[in-house]
């Protein structure tokens, strides 16, 4: 992110406590934004509500009855591990779209006129859409235990589950923001957005396990984040997961690799969403 | 001498191969309104943008309220506050949830922040829809809340940015009166217009700003006197009689008459006897005008004058590219006026 201003001290020298409290202070109204926005639009939510619920029930009754797990387990039991993972994969270009728009109207530019603190707005957007996410997250197992998923481990496990996706779509949302600024206009973020986001929620054990996949996809698949994402939850919530036989260490160790995956993700987007945002309101 | 609250000294600020502004200096005394009047592209938005610390200058400096806009930008957002053209209110929020956001981010003390949303949502007579959402304003009742909005952190210095371009009659009456009010509770204001009228009825100074650079700095009677001199505007049937009329006049008639469309214009310092002269000579050439004005100066005149439209023959506001400013975008999303029109209305 920017340098923070140098000013004279008579004008605004605030310590430390008092500078955090006031970003905090302007990512909340950011949030509270958003959320707002939210309320006034909830089509702009059925991404994160309508879609869980229709895709797990089509896959679990549409695929789910065609597929025999290898290993044993239910379909479904297998899937929705599969399906909260690829919901706030894709439900997480929101964050693309709605910075893209916010950037396109003149909003932003009066936002930059007052002393707050510039990242508060990406910060305010991830947020509300980790909020948006956690929605989803509920929505996908409120349907799931509807239909018979069942946990088979403790609250705890289950928590951490959630907070292991959780923390995922929060880095993919960033990694979204950067997308969003990197492309000219909303229309443009969906669609570079898909590019990406398709492929990296497909190309994995969401649906299907690996191992029948070509060794080369395989390889990718079983590299991918959100395939350790998926087992990591699969494991959390004790439920089947084929991919624990597989000799790749993501699979082998797939908390670990989920939460590594999101910390990197994490680590490369933010400082870039922050520089892409200075570059993109500089001129 | 009063204290400078806007001091700006040889900004420059290019955006690819266009200078979009190539050196201007002004000031503006703490408590005066300063009209920067200029067409499309001439600069005017850039200059607002940057001195609002929204855009940083190539070369230059500028300063508000002794602040510099680029090593000071968190000091000068204390001080400043920005509506028209470059900012935007959010439709999706209501009114007083603008202000209450705006408030919020401004820093004000909590407690003070939904009582002046009040007190601004009633000034601009927007009490009614205060929790309605932005889009079903209209778009007179939007343009008010952006100037409430600029205002709601009481903010000494403020940048109008076309605050009343593509506004009807009414709604741009209405918004010269706030402005009045504002300057007369002691505000510094840094207008910009394309309505010479505008600019005219409240600035205390005029620059004229044309292809970023300012072509005159004083104020409106000045400007006017500059221009003296008697207005003859003679209309045509038709273009071609028009033309053929400007022909003439230009070999018989000194001072550059301007031909634009079935219009032959032209300014004279010896106005009754140019005007015998110039109807003699349509006469024995049986141009007989279909119109015909005689009338003095306007600031309308003297803008034309000052950026040279007037030599190219072009119209004087539709000149320039829309691209000049760079910030196309923005800009193109507001309808454009037809500025001809708007000219003839004002």
């Amino acid at each position: 992110m920017s340098a923070t201003t140098v000013l004279p001290a008579e004008v605004y020298a605030p310590g430390l406590f008092e500078r955090l409290r006031s970003w905090w202070g302007d990512v909340w109204v950011m949030t509270r934004r958003n959320l707002i926005h939210i309320s006034r639009e909830p089509m702009q939510l059925s991404d994160v509500t309508i879609q869980p619920v229709l895709f797990t029930l089509l896959f679990i009754y549409v695929f789910g009855s065609a597929m025999v797990l290898a290993g044993g387990g239910s379909y479904k039991a297998f899937a929705l591990a599969g399906l909260l993972v690829m919901n706030l994969t894709t439900s997480s270009v929101g964050t693309a779209i709605g910075l893209s728009t916010d950037l396109a109207t003149g909003v932003i530019n009066r936002l930059r006129t007052l002393p707050m603190s510039p990242t508060s707005i990406l910060v305010g957007r991830t947020i509300s859409d980790l909020l948006a996410a956690a929605l989803c997250s509920t929505i996908v197992a409120a349907t799931g235990l509807a239909v018979g998923w069942r946990p088979t481990t403790g609250l705890a496990e289950v928590l951490a589950g959630f907070g292991v996706a959780l923390l995922f779509s929060f880095a993919l949302s960033w990694m979204n923001a950067c997308l969003g600024m990197a492309v000219s206009g909303a229309e443009s973020a969906q669609g570079i957005v898909f590019i990406v986001i398709f492929p990296l929620a497909f190309v994995s054990n969401v649906f299907v396990p690996t191992q029948g996949m070509p060794s080369w996809l395989a390889t990718i698949a079983n590299w991918n984040p959100v395939s350790a994402v998926a087992s990591a939850c699969r494991v959390l919530f004790g439920n089947p997961n084929p991919s624990g036989t597989i000799q790749a260490w993501p699979m082998q160790h797939p908390v670990a690799a989920a939460v590594i995956w999101s910390l990197a993700l994490l680590a490369v987007a933010v400082p870039l969403a922050g520089r892409l945002y200075v570059r993109r309101t500089r001129d | 001498m009063a204290v400078a609250a806007i001091r700006v000294e040889g900004l420059t600020k290019r955006f690819g191969d266009v200078a979009a502004l190539d050196g201007i200096d002004f000031e503006v005394p703490a408590g005066s309104v300063f009209g920067l009047l200029g067409p499309n592209g001439a600069g005017k938005t850039t200059a607002v943008r940057v001195l609002a610390t929204i855009l940083r200058p190539d070369g230059g400096r500028a300063e508000v309220m002794g602040y510099d806009v680029v090593r000071q930008a968190t000091a000068v957002r204390f001080q400043i506050g920005l509506a028209g053209q470059s900012a935007a209110v959010d439709a999706n929020l209501t009114g007083a949830e603008n202000l209450r956001l705006i408030g919020s981010l401004a820093q004000m003390r909590r407690s003070e922040i939904a009582p002046r949303a009040k007190e601004l949502l009633a000034r601009f007579d927007l009490t009614h829809a205060a929790d309605r959402p932005v889009r079903t304003y209209s778009g007179g009742m939007r343009r008010r809340l952006d100037v409430a909005a600029a205002l709601v952190a009481r903010p000494p210095v403020l940048f109008l940015d076309e605050p009343t371009t593509g506004l009807d009659i009414q709604s741009r009456t209405e918004l010269w009166a706030v402005i009045r009010e504002l300057v007369a509770e002691g505000a510094t204001v840094l207008l910009t217009t394309q309505y010479l009228e505008e600019a005219d009825r409240l600035a205390d100074r005029i620059a004229v700003v044309d292809h970023g650079r300012i072509v005159a700095n004083d104020t409106s009677t000045a400007l006017k006197a500059q221009l003296a001199g008697t207005v003859i505007e003679i209309g045509m049937e038709t273009e071609e009689r028009a033309g053929r009329a400007h022909e003439l006049l230009v070999r018989a008639v000194a001072d550059h008459p301007q031909h634009d469309g079935v219009m032959v214009r032209l300014t004279s310092n010896e106005g009754p006897s140019a005007l015998i002269e110039t109807l003699r000579l349509l006469d024995a050439n049986s141009l007989t005008p279909a119109t015909l004005t005689v009338r003095e100066p306007s600031l309308d005149d003297a803008f034309l004058a000052l950026t040279g439209r007037r030599a190219e023959g072009g119209d004087g506001e539709t000149g320039g590219d829309p691209s000049d400013d760079g910030e196309a975008g923005e800009a193109a999303a507001e309808p454009p006026v037809e500025s001809r029109s708007a000219r003839r209305a004002a």
